[in-house]
């Protein structure tokens, strides 16, 4: 996908959106949105007071599951749907009550809406056409667009003509070609079979890249906000839990629900003994003391539940010294890896994932009673 | 020895004579009501006009088609245009795409307005709008005269709110017809274009805003495009029967605002031409058959090949 003319960031006063300069480096600013459908009875909150600031050239992700408000939220930047209170703002300027047509944003959507009753390349060329761009510059988008797409040889087919591969790309070279400030996409890539859409996400990640256009990309997979995301907002029931980089999400989720939503997680209960800047020591029901990342707001003596990455832990010879003691329930071999799933002494579930490494050395099997060590950052406290 | 080939073939044999045998009753029927008749007209099209009424059978003649468009002095053979007929013809082409223009511009909007209410709705708007089709025809006209006569509901309200002093003349105007031919045939209109407005999908209502197209801009360019098969359904379901309007130019329009049914009935009653009544309808259909060869074939080429 990599082009000669692409999309430039294109200043804003072409679209009548003033630019306030104390906007900072935010594209997008939701303050305080909150959406509710329906009325008496039949009310729902889609979004609960949402606030989260998307910066420019970012590829931000809203990932949760479905029914968690984050297609409601995309929908409010584009215009769709228009906020109960709060305000959007796109580089400092309020937009949320502008209809769709006004606003200096794209859509990718999930079905790609493409239009039947046109070519390829008439659908690419449609939001040139209405923003009365003239012939030359449209005709001369379109052709860079299908090329920045790969689809120069498919510009005159209908769009039924043409797979669901190609269908995704020319959504995007449609939506690409009015240079929007902030492109949207709605789970784009969730009706491609794998390897297409592990190869689209490379693609889509190299494309915000080079096009330097902010990107908002919704998704319920969380494989695919790891892979693609500057930043990832995880999202539940209306509500924006944690904002932070894929690495931050991962390691130090904030929330069980972020922890068990993102990735294997085990859980386990302890209490916490001593807290100092950003970490704390707590005891686990064994009477064990360990190390743990500890979020703000807790107090020595809180009961708190514990987040613990399957890969972070090892399994050992049965001893004396390891953090936890358990049963082997089962073990599932998956070439690189092997998951053991364990029964530890206090009647939890626990699962180890262990590399096949030459040097793992002691082969455990069914049945077998091993130990646990976590390694010092292993452990991370979680709000519930 | 039967293959499995024979096999195919047998069952695929009696498949064909089972779909003519569940067939038969309805091609009886068709071909007893459509092209039985249509065969008697044109057969009485090129008979002799008996003295009062009906045909000498056997007799030859082209009188009744020569007279479709001629006319013949009874004392010095001059021949003529028979100005009366075309005249009825333009008139009744003219009100008839007037007819479909107007269902269209009330049509289109309200099939909008029933397509775009929720699903459990929109079965009761539809239900409504059938609910004329409950009454007679003939009684609905009558009512309607009822609305437009001089002292009739509109002109009464007209006189009331102060927009006329004096009734305004709609009985007996082409007005009259149009009004009553609009209202009757409104629904037909409605109907195949909430069929297909109702499989249109609003996503791409949705893409069409997103990409800078306004309100007329989507109009134009997204629903009118993909709707057109309900336009050209509705278009033609209104048309033609307009073209053939018997009951409505006949009360509202009076003996002199004549349609091509009231011509047509005229050669078989007071008129008692039945050639030049069997070769006008004829001609009409003829009429029908190539304005939808056209109409049908200019608006599939820009080809609307949505599923």
């Amino acid at each position: 996908m990599r082009g000669t003319a692409l999309p430039q960031a294109q200043p804003a006063e072409e679209w009548g959106v003033c630019v306030s300069e104390s906007a900072g480096r935010n594209a997008i600013d939701v303050r305080g949105v909150r959406k509710v459908f329906g009325s008496g009875d039949g009310q729902v909150t889609a979004l609960d007071t949402v606030s989260v600031s998307i910066r420019e050239n970012e590829f931000f992700t809203l990932l949760g599951p479905s029914g968690c408000g984050k297609t409601t939220l995309l929908r409010l930047i584009a215009g769709f749907e228009f906020p109960t209170d709060g305000q959007i703002m796109l580089h400092g300027e309020d937009i949320a009550l502008l209809p769709p047509f006004r606003r200096p944003v794209n859509t990718v959507f999930q079905s790609y809406a493409l239009f039947p009753h046109m070519t390829v390349a008439e659908n690419i060329a449609f939001g040139l056409e209405m923003l009365g761009k003239s012939r030359s510059e449209i005709d001369g988008r379109t052709a860079d667009m299908l090329k920045l797409v790969q689809m120069e040889e498919l510009a005159k087919r209908k769009t039924s003509e043409i797979s669901g591969g190609q269908q995704q790309r020319v959504a995007l070279a449609r939506a690409l070609a009015p240079q929007p400030k902030v492109l949207l996409l709605d789970e784009p890539l969730s009706a491609l079979d794998y390897k297409l859409r592990k190869e689209m996400q490379l693609e889509l990640k190299q494309l915000q890249h080079e096009t330097g256009i902010t990107f908002i990309f919704v998704t319920h997979d969380q494989e695919e906000a790891l892979t693609m995301s500057d930043r990832i907002a995880v999202m539940s029931t209306g509500k924006i839990l944690q904002v932070g980089s894929p690495h931050d999400i991962y390691e130090h989720p904030a929330e069980r629900f972020v922890a068990g939503f993102i990735g294997e997680t085990n859980f386990l209960d302890a209490e916490v003994v001593a807290t100092s800047a950003g970490s704390a020591t707590v005891k686990l029901p064994s009477g064990k003391q360990i190390p743990a990342g500890l979020p703000e707001g807790f107090q020595p003596g809180s009961r708190v539940s514990l987040a613990v990455r399957p890969e972070r832990a090892q399994i050992v010879a049965a001893d004396a010294d390891a953090t936890l003691a358990g049963v082997i329930d089962n073990l599932v071999y998956l070439g690189t890896d092997t998951h053991f799933h364990l029964r530890l002494d206090g009647g939890e579930a626990f699962i180890v994932r262990q590399q096949n490494s030459s040097g793992s050395g002691i082969n455990f099997a069914t049945g077998d009673r091993v130990g646990v060590i976590l390694g010092d950052d292993a452990a991370q406290i979680l709000k519930d | 020895m039967t293959s499995a080939q024979d096999v195919a073939q047998q069952i695929e044999r009696r498949d064909i004579r089972n779909r003519w045998l569940l067939s038969a009753p309805a091609l009886v029927i068709i071909f007893l009501a459509a092209i039985g008749p249509l065969l008697v007209m044109v057969a009485y099209s090129f008979m002799v006009k008996g003295d009062y009424g009906d045909v000498r059978f056997g007799e030859f003649s082209l009188d009744g088609w020569f007279s479709v468009l001629f006319w013949r002095d009874i004392f010095d053979d001059t021949i003529g245009l028979a100005d009366a007929h075309l005249s009825i013809l333009w008139r009744s082409i003219r009100l008839s795409f007037i007819t479909t223009a107007l269902t269209l511009a009330f049509g289109f909007p309200t099939a909008y307005f029933i397509a775009t209410r929720p699903p459990s709705t929109r079965e009761v708007w539809v239900f409504l709008i059938t609910i004329p089709f409950w009454t007679n025809l003939l009684i609905r006209t009558f009512a309607m005269q009822e609305v437009v006569r001089n002292e009739g509901i509109l002109n009464s309200l007209m006189i009331w709110s102060g927009i006329v002093d004096q009734p305004v003349q709609i009985m007996y105007t082409d007005a009259a017809i149009l009004f009553g031919m609009v209202y009757v045939y409104l629904p037909l209109m409605v109907l195949p274009l909430y069929a297909s407005m109702e499989k249109l999908d609003f996503r791409l209502v949705e893409a069409g805003y997103d990409l800078y197209a306004t309100r007329a801009r989507v109009l134009w360019r997204i629903i009118i495009p993909l709707v057109r098969p309900g336009v050209i359904a509705g278009s033609i379901l209104v048309f033609i029967p307009s073209l053939g309007a018997y009951v409505i130019p006949r009360v509202l329009g009076g003996g002199k605002n004549m349609m091509l049914g009231n011509l047509i009935e005229l050669q078989f009653g007071a008129g008692r031409n039945w050639p030049l009544g069997a070769a006008m309808s004829i001609t009409v259909m003829l009429i029908v058959m190539l304005a939808l060869l056209v109409y049908v074939r200019n608006a599939t080429r820009s080809g609307v090949q949505h599923g």
